[in-house]
């Protein structure tokens, strides 16, 4: 499904380059749950937009559905991101103005999807966070865990194959976390490719495997389970640079 | 991204911040309300114009002293024509066939009084024939009698308005007014005609041509009136005026105003000036679109998150752009919407207020008004829509949330 070879991403800051992305190599298959971690500036957002084709990488390959990126037209990438791509923000983005089932819609409105089609599918897919009573509410009128939930439902309403979730908990409480991350969970169980960004061990754990990422290199691959904490994490990060054999572990699980 | 769904997604995004939408409409409605009035103005000034002149009369030309030369110049003004008099009026009468009647005219300002009561008149001299060539018609008493036009007699006819204020609630026949320092016997008072040619005759005092010149100490005649025989070939007999004229002065110092040739030349000038005065309120809407740039860069800018959000969930450039133009547009359109009311009600209430100007936007100014202030959104809208499509996602998300 994702397949990244040499991937680099590099930032022009102030005239002086900086590697966000170094030399990435990894591939993820279909149906996977992969949690990235890795301490501030370690490259887990470029990582995401990159996989997201939000932003292109400055030099490598990387393959979606066994179509090359860097061969896709500008236009190509909107097709593909509004076919195949999901995303979930950390602060939400929902469009503050739409009501909820107006910014599930949103996907469907640039896809052309005809009017009628376009609301039941957006309700269809509120019905599915367990939000279907709540369709006409503006997003400041719902809590922080019922907004996450319909960005949710936006980012399935399309069917994609993949899912990219950037911290999807880091602005929630506890419980509506979990209701979130039960979703997500869900959704990988039917077959949706996800990856999820977080600093939370917790939600780490619930992933197949996990990628550690520092400063821009994936630093250390391991089973999801086996984390134990933030510490001992970033800790070995540097040492297992060296190694090179998680790719094995992950495909596995 | 369809237009309809373009149009109802700006449509939540401009009724969101209703002041702020207010507010830049204002200008480009301030425009497009100054393009209808002002050319609904001149366009009654047009109308009121072609109706005065044409109350002249298809069979009436007007002989003025001077020549208008090709070169430009008023009629009078460069050169010193010879004076036009009694006699050449009287010529004209006598030695062209198709002419019907002719009125000698001297016209100048007197103040005319009764007891106390006196008022500034415009004295008009002439002969019996004016009457008739200027389609008066006497209420009481009579016109000027008929006879020579050079026996100037002391007796005056008064317009309905002079002779009301003159004479508040009694008649003013058989009595005497006094005209600058001569006493005049009224014979007649006109009937309430309103204002023709500019001339409001409620408020003229006629008198014998002879008598007006000498009061006036003038040499020459005003005009001559010169009705033509119904059915006469207007432009020869305007020949045979030039003619006659020519061959008693020596040279042709005159000119020959017809309805046609007045008409022609005063819609012409009115036009020119419409659309001079439809140019200068467009330039405002020129401005206007400046207003329309400002708000819509903030708006970019403000929704900065959500244009990457939108790339994120598969927008396109295109649609991105779409839907920022559109929203200039729509923008640019609603204000001339409003203009559009503005403008048709201010020309409306002006027409209550001044009831002899036929005051209505021409419908060639309330297109262009209308098709200008939109393409002005449109074309000032390009520039923050071209900014917001090229913003790059990841930055747009980053800077947005």
């Amino acid at each position: 499904m994702i397949r990244l070879r040499g991937i680099c991403r590099t930032y022009d800051l102030g005239g002086r380059p900086v590697h966000a992305l170094a030399d990435v190599d990894e591939d993820i298959a279909a149906g996977e749950h992969v949690a990235i971690m890795g301490p501030s500036g370690s490259g887990k957002s470029t990582l995401l937009n990159v996989l997201g084709c939000l932003d292109r990488p400055t030099a490598g390959s990387y393959q979606l559905e066994d179509r090359d990126v860097a061969d896709l037209s500008e236009k190509a990438l909107d097709t593909v991101r509004r076919h195949r791509i999901g995303f979930v923000f950390q602060s939400f983005h929902l469009v503050g103005r739409l009501s909820a089932v107006e910014n599930v819609e949103l996907p469907m409105v640039f896809a052309e999807v005809p009017r009628r089609e376009r609301r039941e599918r957006a309700l269809a897919a509120l019905d599915a966070v367990g939000l279907n009573e709540r369709g006409d509410h503006r997003p400041d009128q719902l809590s922080g865990g019922e907004r996450q939930r319909v960005a949710l439902a936006r980012a399935t309403v399309m069917d994609p194959a993949i899912l990219l979730a950037d911290e999807p908990t880091g602005n929630l409480d506890t419980a509506s976390g979990r209701q979130v991350l039960d979703m997500l969970d869900r959704l990988n169980d039917d077959g949706l490719t996800l990856l999820v960004v977080t600093h939370d061990p917790n939600v780490a754990r619930r992933a197949d495997r996990l990628l550690v990422l520092v400063d821009g290199r994936i630093a250390r691959r391991m089973p999801a389970a086996e984390i134990h904490s933030l510490d001992e994490l970033f800790a070995v990060g540097d040492a297992g640079s060296s190694t090179d054999n998680g790719d094995e572990d992950g495909e596995g699980s | 991204m369809r237009l309809g769904d373009t149009v109802v997604f700006t449509w939540r995004a401009l009724s969101r911040h209703g002041l702020r939408t207010a507010l830049s409409l204002v200008g480009v409605a301030i425009g497009v309300s100054a393009v209808i009035l002002l050319t609904a103005l001149g366009e009654g000034a047009r109308r009121f114009v072609i109706d005065e002149f044409a109350s002249i009369g298809s069979d009436l030309l007007i002989v003025v002293p001077g020549k208008v030369e090709t070169t430009g110049g008023m009629p009078g003004v460069g050169g010193t024509p010879n004076d036009l008099t009694l006699a050449d009026a009287e010529a004209l009468e006598r030695r062209i066939g198709s002419v019907r009647r002719v009125a000698p005219v001297a016209v100048g300002t007197e103040t005319v009084s009764h007891g106390a009561r006196s008022r500034d008149v415009a004295l008009v001299g002439s002969t019996a024939t004016f009457a008739e060539v200027r389609r008066l018609t006497v209420g009481d008493g009579r016109f000027l009698p008929p006879g020579e036009a050079r026996r100037g007699g002391a007796v005056a006819v008064l317009g309905r308005q002079v002779a009301d204020e003159l004479f508040p609630g009694e008649s003013p026949l058989g009595e005497v007014v006094r005209i600058g320092a001569w006493r005049f016997r009224v014979i007649g008072v006109l009937e309430p005609t309103g204002t023709q040619i500019g001339v409001d005759f409620d408020e003229v005092v006629v008198v014998p041509v002879a008598t007006a010149m000498r009061m006036l100490n003038r040499t020459s005649l005003f005009r001559i009136l010169v009705a033509v025989t119904p059915g006469a070939d207007l432009e020869r007999v305007k020949e045979r005026v030039v003619e006659v004229i020519t061959t008693r002065h020596d040279e042709e110092d005159i000119t020959v105003l017809t309805q046609d040739s007045v008409v022609g030349a005063l819609t012409g000038i009115l036009a020119a000036l419409n659309l001079a005065v439809a140019a200068i309120a467009g330039i405002s809407l020129g401005v206007a679109g400046l207003g329309i740039l400002n708000v819509m860069l903030v708006s970019v800018a403000e929704r900065t998150g959500e244009i990457g959000l939108l790339k994120a969930l598969g927008a396109g450039r295109r649609q991105i752009l779409a839907v920022f133009l559109v929203e200039a547009t729509v923008l640019s359109a609603a204000g001339g919407l409003v203009g559009l009311a503005i403008g048709y009600g201010l020309a409306f209430v002006v027409a209550r207020l001044v009831p002899a100007l036929p005051t209505a936007p021409p419908l060639w100014a309330v297109t262009a008004a209308l098709s200008l202030a939109i393409s002005v959104g449109a074309l000032f809208g390009l520039l923050p829509a071209r900014r917001a499509a090229r913003m790059e996602p990841v930055d747009a998300l980053r800077k947005g949330s």
